[in-house]
């Protein structure tokens, strides 16, 4: 083809005109199973680069191949919403010299949009790709190998990056329609054998449950929702990532069905229990920045009704248009809330970094109910505290907490804790909760904190919220 | 007392494998996937427990994935009855 922007990778990365010292980005739609981290770091790595930042929309147990990289002074500085694995584990353990620094989703979206996050050169994997560069998460192809779905957290990357290289394992014929990147911010398509391994996309974070626990978290959260005085026709709901408010949508559709309740649209992270709803009449539209399993990525690449986002429209603080401003409620998982209804989903209770920021301080923040699900206590690891290890989201933006031993309502949202009071629910106060764990825990110990910065939090409207500092053994 | 090999437990999460020798006196060697917090208060429990049990003299192997005092206790306390053939639940 005339113009045919297809070169080698390392040809590719020559025409960028990257240099030492300057910002990679990439996306993380295919989650645990990416493969394009790594195949790029290493050919920078191979062509002699240094001192590069590595802004990637989240990182995990995959990405460990990074540990050499950054001891070999090819990657110096990282930005990211998650850290998971032995990358995770060495890097709060003191790995980098310059902290990591973690944003939401909707964070890194602004971030990009404003400039404070600049990226120099994008490499953003995608299941199809023409010779021009319009790229798609979605098959086109009988040779689709890798699919993704949406490509929403890729979307700022290749609007405001100086340069912009698509990875494809599937190169189809011009014009590859409908698009999510759009040829005219692209200047290179590289083909290679695999962006990802679709099958890894629902691992990590995201479990469907059968642990009994889960489900009696699920179905609490589900009366949460139905009594909170915002279950009504039109409603719109989110769910993250844990077990639990993944199954609370199974509740939530009974009672849709029963009471003849209609919910507008579902965001986020789509599921296949999202998919089902909407397929079901339940759910008018799907806003889907992620799709998290294989059911979504199916559903997006041939439903109307399931569309599209970026991380800035899905979730950023900014833009009064992002989607998260029109959500009502939202359902999320947490490793700790603490007695000021402070939440920590990134940093494990051994003071390891083993989760990510995600979309939930954005939609905690922004959702008019936004309710947590989490049990009083994993194994002998407490999730109700006094004090969380680190702030992630501030607890003025949290509404609900639901554990297995009773209902915590924010103060702040008293006429909550009465509805679902008058409905019969066991609500108590987040401080009870906090000693019943302690009462059969013990008091913990502290943990071994270095004086090193290891992380740092950025809020969704780029200012600290707190530090992550190194652990020793 | 005489002490044989025994064990009692599970590497489930939220259990405790608890391996017991003859020894001199008691020694308490754990891991744990919550040591840093809570490797303390493990090893205290367990070394009660022996107590308790009349056990001076053994070696412990301990390994923890993160289970609550009382499956520590029961978990202790069956290597124990396992390792002197005296049971405790019936005498």
């Amino acid at each position: 083809m005339r113009n045919s922007k297809v070169v080698s990778l390392e040809e590719a990365i020559r025409k960028s005109g990257l240099k030492d010292g300057m910002t990679i980005s990439f996306h993380h739609h295919f989650r645990g199973g990416d493969k394009v981290v790594n195949l790029v770091v290493d050919q920078l790595a191979r062509m002699g680069y240094k001192n590069l930042h590595l802004a990637a929309s989240s990182l995990s147990d995959v990405h460990s191949p990074l540990i050499e990289h950054i001891k070999n002074g090819v990657i110096t500085k990282i930005s990211t919403s998650g850290l998971r694995g032995e990358l995770a584990n060495e890097i709060s353990h003191g790995l980098m010299k310059e902290p990591v620094i973690f944003r939401s989703h909707g964070g890194r979206g602004s971030a990009i949009a404003s400039g404070e996050l600049h990226i120099d050169v994008a490499f953003l994997g995608a299941s199809s790709c023409d010779e021009l560069g319009n790229a798609s998460g979605c098959p086109r192809s009988e040779n689709a190998k890798s699919i993704c779905g949406s490509l929403g957290y890729a979307l700022p990357d290749a609007r405001y990056a100086d340069h912009v290289v698509v990875l494809t394992d599937d190169l189809v014929a011009y014009p590859n329609v409908p698009k999510s990147i759009s040829a005219c911010d692209v200047e290179s398509v590289v083909v290679v054998d695999s962006v990802g391994d679709s099958s890894k996309i629902s691992s990590g974070a995201i479990r469907d449950s059968k642990n009994p626990r889960d489900i009696l978290l699920a179905k609490q959260a589900a009366k949460v929702i139905i009594n909170s005085g915002y279950f009504k026709d039109g409603f719109s709901i989110q769910t993250g990532t844990g077990g639990a408010s993944l199954a609370a949508v199974k509740y939530i559709r009974e009672s849709m069905i029963e009471k003849g309740i209609k919910a507008s649209f579902a965001l986020g992270g789509i599921t296949a229990h999202m998919v089902k709803l909407h397929q079901e009449g339940l759910i008018g539209k799907l806003i889907d920045v992620q799709s998290f399993d294989k059911v979504a990525a199916e559903s997006i690449a041939s439903d109307q009704d399931h569309q599209e986002v970026s991380s800035v429209e899905y979730a950023s603080a900014e833009h009064k248009g992002s989607a998260v401003h029109a959500l009502d409620i939202v359902i999320l998982s947490a490793l700790e809330v603490d007695v000021n209804f402070n939440v920590n989903v990134l940093v494990g209770s051994d003071g390891i970094i083993r989760g990510a920021v995600g979309g939930h301080p954005d939609t905690a923040e922004d959702s008019a109910l936004s309710i947590i699900v989490c049990p009083l206590l994993r194994g002998r690891i407490p999730c109700v505290v006094p004090k969380v290890t680190t702030l992630i989201t501030p607890g003025k933006s949290v509404d609900v907490v639901v554990t297995e031993y009773g209902i915590a309502v924010n103060p702040a949202r008293h006429e909550i804790a009465e509805r679902l009071v008058e409905a019969g629910l066991k609500v108590v106060d987040i401080n009870d909760l906090a000693a019943k764990a302690k009462s059969i825990i013990g008091e913990p110990d502290a943990l071994p904190f270095g004086n090193k910065v290891v992380g740092i939090v950025v809020d969704r409207h780029g200012d600290v919220l707190d530090e992550i500092r190194n652990i020793e053994d | 007392m005489e002490i044989k090999n025994a064990m009692a437990g599970t590497l489930e999460s939220g259990d405790i494998l608890i391996q017991v020798e003859p020894g001199k006196g008691l020694q308490v060697d754990l891991q744990s996937s919550v040591s840093a917090q809570f490797g303390r208060q493990i090893k205290a429990v367990i070394t009660d427990t022996l107590k308790g049990l009349g056990v001076e003299n053994a070696s412990i192997k301990a390994t923890d994935k993160g289970a609550l005092d009382c499956t520590i206790r029961a978990r202790v306390t069956a290597a124990v009855v396992r390792a002197t053939g005296k049971d405790v639940w019936k005498d």
